[in-house]
């Protein structure tokens, strides 16, 4: 059978055993990982997965089976078993379930690639690797790590209303972090990110980084914070560079405009939203400098694909626009009860998950500055980059978050280098207070989104430039 | 008819594995190799707006392969089990071993060692159907008295295998049930939650009637100033210190980066505090390395007498592997079933002993008592590490959070941040009293659980109210 028979059985046996709905999505997955220390290889691992997950509605109930058996026969399981659960469901319902109408589409996408990340042998990657970590521990960093991520995956999605799409999704990623150990504390430097750079592109995204020729930097900047001062605490105008700001825009806006979060159906565990549906279209989040896209059809951003997992075609939204909320992250189920007329941002982390509302790439449009003009114009402030921890409510309203380094702004220039850098605020009395945004927007990519129960790890992109913030309390700690 | 009669599989996870060992011995003559078969049955029902919204189970056998040839190490795993799928599996692995990069690091084989004794599973948690789910979230709903509910129940039931070609063969069993639920009244949420391998300790009911009388204890919140308040964190929210402890303070990859301030030996925390992490019978029987796991004491009396490791992180540190694998070779070994020991004598052993309030139980009642002025804080939430040295931390409060006066329960208050160090939390001298009981926790995390009775301390730095 091919894998479009297969899903197609797997939704007959779903509307056999008495589904109104039922989806199928069948994925094959190959990960690739390595992870180096002080100039060697730690860890090199290889998996492999392939399965098929169904969804069906019974009623008003929701039931989900998977299994990683692909013969005729455990198709029809899988489709019967969901239809099963959906049926329990119904013994605790709680609203009527209807899915949004849609287009009934077909079709099939690939990201760009254009050098295949698992073609590149394992012996050029682990020196890439062991050489860039070697040279951070030469230059001062007590643990010098480096990792990359490699996921090359197809899938196929067929529904009862008749989807067929297939998906071949490349995407990789890989960093670098120089940890230095003082007196009672840690410092860190990373490049390019925390946690790296990814993308839905090939190796040449690797090669791009130049691992090695940021590695000797990276050391030194970690071993200088040391010394630093600690970030002072009060209020003060507050630079952000692009990658920390990607950040803050996955925590604070991201999450807050998911529409499952706006529903409550997260309550108990990610949390709600403060936004109310209610002023969606009318509701100042930020300044009019803040214009937020919901774009997955970015070439090579994370959170970039052709159709979301029920089978909705990639389209750009605006999110927010002159800084006045207009737009959520939706699935077909959750616009039904919103009465809105447009989904697309559904996903699911594998062929065992559920897919639910997940971001996309969710950023900024640029602004009219420089981050040189932003500094310039900055008589008495702090410029902090490269995000170190994350916090936030769970009405995704008060943040507190810290990077790696700081720098004094005064009279127009960085200053002194600064140590555990912090700030904290509330959402949007923060965005709104975003007077200076930057024209060099970067794509960061996320691959490690949190959500849901089980718990299922999304991969995300954040369009994001340096940008100035005004009275923003800096300098918390313990 | 459900996903509880369990699928007939004409070979069990032993079997799988010692057929790919074979086929990897002779693909790889003289490697050191080690074989993994887990085969996981999960199901999720989840609750939000007192309806199931989502309602998953997924059932996934999953076979790892590890190989070190020639000073070299791959890993990688597949859930194509088939003939053909294994067989690819090992090709790849031996495929990869042979081009990868050195790895002086490789720590060996696990030895031969038996699984620890435990108690049978209990048939009707590895059994579970969505109907008995279904029914614990009815009872929840129902006795939340009709506020808004939301949370999940959860089934998990584990059968896993593994080999090396040192000779070490070990299998075993376990299941998992847990649920976790809010009631919600006016913008103020109640929780309860629980963790067990059996299946008829979890009673909807009274979980449901517990959320139910915090949320409504919580209503009409007031703010309260940040600053340093004494404070008895309830169960919920031990759980996360205890977290927090297992993946950066003993955890023995961070112990041995110096990024820890754990230090086998020295008197750390309050004599009062002992940490046990009791891994046998929940969760798999043994690590990832193959090695059982065993029942650890990490701290006795305030004293830090061991740390967790894997076989890498000990052979790194001179020491034994105390069976704290993780397959995360970057986060190190950390122990995920830790408990805090609970007060002995104080009278309230007795966890069933509900107070119908803010607080969940006696044995925290008794804590509170004793406090002339504090705060009662339910939950934590979204913890990050500051810095792991000191163990820094920030987050927030949430589901529930009350002034305490003269040993009452006051005021409901608003929720903070908080920015503090747990390590300092629990210094010595900085913990007032212990609960008297411990109820196991579960994590989002199905393998993990943590134990905690709740905690008087004498000191948490609240940095700001979480609304401004």
């Amino acid at each position: 059978m091919s894998e479009f028979e297969t899903a197609e059985a797997a939704v007959q046996a779903a509307l056999d055993a008495g589904a109104s709905y039922a989806d199928a999505r069948m994925m094959h997955r190959r990960y690739e990982s390595m992870t180096a220390r002080n100039g060697e290889i730690e860890d090199l691992s290889q998996d492999e997965d392939l399965g098929i997950g169904v969804r069906a509605l019974v009623g008003s109930g929701w039931g989900f089976y998977a299994a990683p058996d692909l013969s005729d026969a455990a198709a029809r399981n899988v489709g019967e078993q969901a239809a099963q659960i959906a049926h329990a469901s119904a013994r605790v319902a709680a609203r009527q379930t209807e899915l949004m109408p849609g287009e009934v589409a077909s079709g099939s996408w690939s990201s760009d690639c254009q050098i295949d990340p698992l073609g590149i042998s394992l012996a050029d990657k682990g020196n890439l690797l062991a050489g860039a970590t070697g040279t951070m521990r030469e230059h001062g960093a007590d643990i010098a790590e480096g990792l990359y991520q490699i996921w090359d995956t197809r899938k196929w999605f067929v529904s009862s209303e008749g989807h067929r799409i297939d998906q071949h999704i490349r995407e990789c990623g890989a960093g670098i972090s120089s940890t230095v150990i003082g007196d009672g504390e840690t410092q860190r430097r990373s490049y390019p990110a925390a946690r790296g750079q990814y993308g839905t592109r090939g190796w040449e995204l690797v090669d791009e980084l130049d691992l090695p020729g940021n590695a000797a930097r990276v050391a030194e900047e970690a071993r200088a914070l040391l010394a630093a001062p600690q970030c002072p605490a009060g209020e003060t105008t507050l630079i952000l560079g692009a990658e920390q700001l990607a950040l803050q825009i996955h925590e604070s806006v991201g999450h807050a405009i998911e529409l499952d979060r706006i529903l409550g159906w997260e309550a108990a565990f990610a949390g709600t939203s403060w936004l109310d549906l209610a002023q969606l279209g009318s509701l100042q989040f930020g300044s009019e400098l803040m214009n937020i896209t919901i774009d997955p059809t970015i070439p090579g951003a994370l959170g970039s694909f052709g159709f979301d997992d029920e089978g909705t075609m990639a389209a750009r939204r605006d999110a927010v626009r002159d800084g006045r909320w207009v737009g959520v992250l939706a699935g077909r189920d959750s616009a039904s009860v919103a009465g809105l007329e447009y989904a697309g941002s559904v996903r699911a982390d594998g062929w065992s998950r559920l897919p639910m509302v997940r971001m996309t790439n969710v950023g900024l449009e640029p602004g009219p500055h420089t981050l040189d003009e932003i500094i310039a114009a900055t008589d008495d402030g702090i410029f902090m980059e490269t995000n170190r921890s994350w916090s936030i409510d769970d009405r995704r309203l008060n943040f507190q978050f810290g990077c790696e380094v700081g720098y004094e702004v005064k009279h127009g220039k960085l200053g002194q280098l600064l140590r555990n850098p912090t700030y904290t605020g509330i959402g949007p009395q923060f965005w709104r207070s975003m007077d200076m945004l930057s024209s060099d927007i970067v794509a960061w990519g996320t691959p490690n989104c949190g959500k849901g129960q089980p718990g299922q790890i999304g991969h995300t992109g954040h369009p994001s430039a340096p940008a100035r913030f005004t009275d923003v309390r800096v300098g918390v700690r313990a | 008819m459900s996903e509880s009669k369990r699928t007939p599989r004409d070979r069990d996870e032993l079997a799988i594995a010692e057929q790919v060992l074979e086929v990897a011995s002779a693909a790889a003559s003289g490697a050191d190799i080690e074989v993994a078969a887990d085969r996981t049955r999960l199901a999720l029902s989840r609750f939000a707006n007192s309806g199931i919204h989502q309602n998953v189970a997924d059932d996934t056998l999953t076979v790892r392969v590890r190989l070190h040839a020639a000073g070299r190490t791959a890993s990688g795993s597949s859930t194509l089990t088939n003939t053909d799928g294994l067989r690819a599996l090992v090709e790849r692995s031996v495929q990869a071993v042979g081009v990868a990069p050195v790895d002086p690091g490789w720590p060996g084989l696990a030895p031969v060692s038996p699984a620890p004794d435990v108690a049978p599973v209990d048939v009707a948690a590895g059994d579970a159907t969505p109907g008995d789910r279904a029914e614990r979230i009815r009872a929840f709903v129902d006795a939340a008295g009709g506020l808004e509910t939301a949370g999940y129940c959860r089934t998990s039931h584990w059968t896993g295998a593994f080999v090396n070609s040192a000779g070490q063969s070990i299998r075993g069993e376990s299941a998992e049930v847990g649920m976790d639920g809010i009631a919600r009244l006016a913008g103020t949420d109640g929780v309860a939650r629980k963790a067990s391998s059996r299946l008829a300790d979890i009673d909807g009911g009274v979980l449901g009637a517990r959320a139910a009388a915090k949320a409504r204890a919580a209503a009409d919140p007031v703010e309260l100033p940040p600053g340093r308040y004494e404070v008895v964190l309830e169960p919920t929210a031990v759980s996360d210190v205890l977290q927090n402890l297992a993946v950066y303070g003993f955890n023995g990859k961070m112990v041995a980066d110096g990024r820890s301030f754990a230090e086998v030996g020295a008197d750390q925390l309050d004599p009062s505090v002992t940490l046990v992490d009791d891994a046998p019978g929940v969760g798999s029987s043994h690590d990832l390395d193959g090695t059982p796991r065993q029942r650890l004491v990490l701290v006795d009396r305030g004293t830090t007498v061991a740390v967790a490791y894997d076989r890498r992180t000990a052979a790194e540190a001179g020491a034994e592997s105390t069976g704290h694998a993780t397959g995360m070779t970057s986060w190190g070994a950390f122990a995920a079933h830790l408990g805090l020991k609970p007060a002995a004598g104080t009278g309230h052993e007795d966890f069933a002993a509900e107070v119908d309030g803010p607080v969940a139980e006696a044995a925290t009642a008794a804590l509170v008592a004793n406090v002339e002025r504090g705060v009662l804080v339910t939950d934590l939430w979204y913890t990050r590490v500051l810095d792991t040295k000191s163990l820094a931390i920030t987050g927030l409060t949430r589901n529930g959070v009350w002034l305490i006066e003269d040993g009452e329960v006051t005021q409901p208050l608003s929720n903070f941040r908080f920015t503090q160090s747990y390590r300092d939390a629990l210094a010595p001298g900085a913990v007032l009293g212990i609960g008297g009981v411990a109820e196991p926790q579960p994590d989002s995390w199905v393998s993990a659980r943590w134990t905690a009775p709740a905690l008087h301390l004498a000191s948490w730095n609240f940095t700001g109210g979480a609304s401004g």
